[in-house]
């Protein structure tokens, strides 16, 4: 238990922001409405995808140092961790336009920029699935990681702020932080961020356990 | 004179019922006092209990492998 007390964490804080997200003031705007509670949600979503593949990248750029096999094995089970956070991210921001801006896709540079995000960390999992050998396959995924987080960084956060932009907080767009005046929802929107980076960390820890138990059978037999 | 002051009310009216519309946002406050608000909350924390709890599956059953793969 007292090795798990970041998990207990995560679980604490998510509840927090979903009895707190529904239950606390949020200002009242136009267009949002009650919507506004979303960002407890969606946003998080982002943040830790972003974390996760820091997370990954770092692991890559530790793989070209010391070539450990298991560093490529926290690297690879990252990337996938955060693609199911992009996923997630992409689906909930979806159903948020459609019911904002009227549409469930609009060609804005920041969604675009996510979701050509996603298909650059796809082809991470094509070019791994295209090479056989281990040590070659984790060298050239390791340098192809690296320039995948340098696209992110550029589509997600240099792009959208410097052309027009419906997404908030993106091309002189306010974002939400002109809002919440007396506070009230960053006491939840950080909470919620840091609880949604624990529980992601914890599906990252399952899968590179699960990858070397699955490595270690393999070699034995 | 009384007809004519009529006239400019029932003209304004319309723009005056249309500012009211755009100074107030509709919340759910109505949905806060039936209280239903409480069962929206309470599955959403259900649907993530269930998802923490198959979390906690998953990892004690790796926590097993590891034991067992160890002691080989």
């Amino acid at each position: 238990m007292k090795k798990n007390w970041w998990k207990v964490l995560a679980v604490i804080l998510i509840l927090y922001t979903i009895i707190e997200g529904f239950l606390g003031k949020v200002p009242a705007q136009p267009i949002l409405h009650e919507s506004i509670r979303n960002l407890y949600f969606h946003v998080p979503m982002w943040f830790s995808m972003m974390t996760i593949l820091f997370v990954s990248v770092w692991h890559s750029i530790k793989y070209l140092r010391n070539s450990s096999i298991e560093t490529d094995i926290v690297a690879t089970q990252a990337a996938h961790t955060g693609m199911l956070l992009g996923a997630l991210g992409l689906i909930t921001g979806s159903i948020w336009a459609r019911f904002t801006w009227g549409a469930w896709w609009v060609a804005d540079t920041k969604l675009n920029g996510a979701a050509i995000t996603m298909l650059i960390y796809l082809a991470y999992f094509v070019l791994r699935g295209s090479i056989d050998e281990e040590q070659k396959r984790a060298r050239i995924a390791a340098v192809y990681n690296i320039f995948a987080y340098v696209m992110l960084i550029v589509f997600l956060m240099i792009l959208p702020r410097m052309s027009d932009s419906l997404h908030p907080g993106n091309g002189g767009n306010p974002g939400f932080n002109k809002y919440d005046l007396d506070s009230n929802m960053r006491m939840v929107f950080y909470p919620a961020v840091i609880g949604w980076i624990l529980l992601a960390t914890w599906i990252l820890n399952l899968r590179v356990r699960l990858e070397k138990i699955k490595r270690k059978t393999l070699l034995n037999d | 004179m009384k007809n004519n002051i009529a006239l400019i009310i029932l003209i304004l009216l319309p723009t005056l019922i249309f500012a009211q519309e755009t100074q107030q946002v509709e919340m759910a406050e109505g949905l806060f006092q039936s209280g239903k608000i409480y069962v929206v909350v309470t599955v959403l924390s259900v649907i993530f209990a269930g998802i923490v709890g198959y979390l906690i599956v998953i990892d004690r059953k790796i926590s097993k492998l590891e034991k067992e793969i160890n002691k080989k």
